[in-house]
């Protein structure tokens, strides 16, 4: 290289190299975009329309378009129940899959060797059959006659006349099978990153395996964790099957709310805005979530 | 640490240590001693077992066999975070989510030491990474993880700190600086250092004993002049320094001298020296050792004398001048001299004869490899 002030003319080319590349990155994006327009943004703003008729009108007449805000008031008041059970059970399901997740990823993770792979196609297994026919099994499973209960009567936890079906237990219970693989996926995932070298080393400067884990092991996995808590707990906020098939309406989230406006009654203005509320309190959640996740008092 | 304290004055034994990967045997039956307070280099190629033996005594891998003790403590079983050993590993293992400060601080805080906070300030000062200790592990340039390494081990004041490769990233200005630093630390806290390096200028400025290692096993031990000067191996005399192995054959002895044959000229080497037992034996001589005279000027009765030699290479290295001199029977011998300017340098083609003191040769077994240790120029530092 020489040491002459560079000529504009090479400085151009760089400039176009830089912006060809630019170019390119936007166009591999297309196809995500377009995705997401079409079967998001187009849906998500036809639903805030939606939300905004007149409730006066029916499937059968048709709707007018009066910016009716209040429609949001009225899914308010009418619901605001539904919502804080639906966050309360997919909070204790999410909690509940941590749980139950943390320890079977962990060992697969540092444990299986060679049945690694084995073991990670049982954690997917369940997706082989239909999510809905699952679901039923577990009413088999939970009924009043079930081994479940009959068992827990036995060893009396639970009393002569209890029932597991049609509780919220049964209704948790169901949330936490369901979407118990979007939980442990992500958590062995990062927990298979974690570098061995850097456990030998916290045992090396005087942590026990106990302190080693808590100080080296669980926070080097938290980006699995905090995925993993956003893949359970944002489908199960909008759950309704669980609720449905092991639950009664007192057990009913507000999914199953929104099912009946929009598919029984036929009430849209009112299933849109339920449902743009629903997203909107879990954006802000996530959000929240995210950015504390984010710092180190996590940890 | 209490335990820390009471440890700190004993000697760091290994007997018989011996690791085995399935039927591939890393480290083979080794037995050493390193005394307390000491500086010990283990120097030894890529792959002889220098991480496996460290690891070993960090109670990072289980030995297969043997015993490592601290004074009169048996520690082969105890768990890592209750030795009173620390490590500078050879991949740093930082932890990456962790600041530098806490890199550094993580051992005395999981001892729950109160100062914490000042000692790691010393320390950041020390490996010279002051202004560095709100980083992350990731920012640091190779050099500064390193540093980064030695100092989260070094902290802790272990009775024995292992260092496995601890200046290999840093350039030569660097480490030299480091190694006087490091030299500094050991002899003012009195720590046993453990110190595996490829570096063999290194181990020898540097350590108080040296251990060669060959596939798994010690070749030779011994201060680093001992090992210089009389190594016993063919192993040791080319992988430390360079050494040339000549074949002869050992004809007799008188009065504490081996005699030999050289292709018909007659050598002699003190008997202490010798470490063969066959009728044919390498002779080694270091190249500085060697005088070269003019050929047929010089007769000298005391020393070993070859004649018959030919310069076919001069190099200028500054502080000396290397000569390849090849001998009658083809082989081509190194001699080193230094430039002090008595006298003009030969020039290729000059008929020679090369001359040594007998206590300054060594005579090693004919069944080694005459090239066993010797390093590719390349590999040299
Ligand atoms: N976990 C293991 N399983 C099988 N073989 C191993 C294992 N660890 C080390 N080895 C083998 O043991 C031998 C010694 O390895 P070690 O790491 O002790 O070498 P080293 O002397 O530290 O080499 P280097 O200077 O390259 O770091 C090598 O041949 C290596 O392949
Ligand atoms: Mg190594």
């Amino acid at each position: 290289m020489s040491a002459a002030p560079p000529s504009p003319a090479p400085r151009a080319a760089v400039d176009g190299e830089t912006s060809r590349r630019r170019g390119l990155g936007w166009l591999l994006l297309v196809p995500g975009m377009l995705w997401l327009a079409v079967f998001f943004l187009f849906p998500t703003i036809q639903l805030f329309f939606t939300s905004l008729y007149d409730p006066s009108g029916s499937y059968e007449q048709g709707y007018t378009m009066t910016w009716h805000v209040m429609n949001y008031v009225d899914a308010v008041t009418d619901t605001w129940n539904l919502f804080v059970r639906s966050f309360a059970y997919a909070g204790i399901a999410t909690v509940v899959c941590l749980a139950l997740s943390y320890p079977l990823a962990y060992a697969i993770a540092f444990k299986a060797g060679r049945w690694k792979n084995f073991l990670l196609v049982l954690v997917i297994a369940p997706f082989f059959t239909s999510f809905l026919l699952r679901t039923l099994a577990w009413r088999t499973i939970l009924s009043d006659q079930g081994p479940v209960t009959s068992f827990l009567q036995t060893i009396a936890v639970l009393p002569d006349d209890g029932r597991l079906l049609a509780t919220p237990v049964a209704v948790i219970a169901g949330l936490v099978y369901n979407f118990m693989p979007f939980m442990t996926l992500p958590l062995y995932a990062s927990l298979d990153k974690v570098d061995h070298r850097l456990i030998e080393a916290a045992g090396d400067l005087y942590s026990s395996p106990i302190a080693g884990f808590r100080r080296v092991t669980f926070p080097l996995s938290l980006p699995g964790v905090v995925s993993g808590t956003l893949l359970t707990f944002i489908p199960a906020c909008g759950d309704y099957i669980n609720a449905e098939l092991l639950g009664t309406p007192k057990q009913y989230m507000v999914g199953n709310r929104i099912q009946s406006a929009f598919l029984t009654e036929h009430n849209y203005p009112l299933a849109a805005s339920l449902s743009l509320i629903l997203m909107a309190v879990v954006v802000v959640m996530v959000v929240l979530y995210i950015r504390r996740a984010g710092t180190e008092d996590l940890v | 640490m209490a335990e820390n304290e009471a440890d700190a004055g004993k000697d760091l034994r290994l007997e018989r240590l011996t690791k085995r990967f399935g039927d591939f045997v890393a480290v083979d039956d080794l037995t050493l001693t390193v005394p307390r307070g000491s500086f010990f280099a283990l120097l030894g190629p890529s792959g002889c077992g220098k991480t496996t033996t460290l690891r070993m005594v960090a109670g990072l891998e289980d030995p297969s066999a043997g015993r490592v003790l601290i004074g009169d403590q048996d520690i082969t079983h105890l768990r890592p975070y209750k030795r009173p050993v620390n490590t500078v590993f050879q991949s740093y293992a930082l932890f990456p989510h962790l600041s530098i400060f806490e890199n550094v601080a993580f051992g005395l805080r999981r001892r729950g030491v109160k100062d914490y906070q000042q000692k790691t300030r010393d320390m950041l000062e020390l490996v010279q990474l002051g202004p560095y200790g709100d980083r992350k592990p990731a920012q640091l340039s190779g050099g500064q993880q390193q540093r980064v390494a030695l100092g989260r081990a070094l902290i802790n004041e272990p009775g024995v700190l292992l260092l496995d490769e601890p200046l290999g990233a840093l350039d030569l200005k660097l480490r030299r600086q480091m190694q006087i630093e490091l030299k500094r630390i050991q002899t003012e806290i009195d720590v046993t250092f453990v110190h595996v390096t490829h570096d063999q200028e290194e181990a020898m400025t540097m350590a108080d004993t040296i251990a060669v290692m060959n596939h798994g096993v010690i070749e030779q031990m011994g201060a680093p002049a001992d090992l210089y000067e009389n190594p016993v191996t063919t192993f040791v005399a080319n992988f430390l320094g360079q050494s040339n192995l000549i074949k002869t054959n050992v004809i007799g002895t008188s009065g504490g001298e081996i005699v030999l044959d050289c292709h018909g000229q007659k050598l002699a080497v003190a008997a202490a020296r010798s470490h063969a037992d066959g009728r044919s034996a390498w002779l080694g001589v270091r190249p500085e050792k060697i005088y070269a005279s003019v050929a047929g000027v010089e007769d000298r009765t005391d020393a070993d004398v070859l004649t018959g030699g030919r310069v076919t290479d001069v190099s200028f290295i500054g502080v000396s001048t290397q000569y390849l001199v090849a001998m009658p029977w083809g082989q081509e011998l190194m001699v080193f001299e230094q430039n002090t300017g008595s006298r003009p340098s030969f020039r290729n083609g000059d008929e020679v004869d090369l001359m040594w003191a007998p206590d300054h040769a060594f005579l090693l077994d004919a069944d080694q490899d005459a090239h066993a240790g010797m390093m590719r120029p390349e590999d040299r530092e």
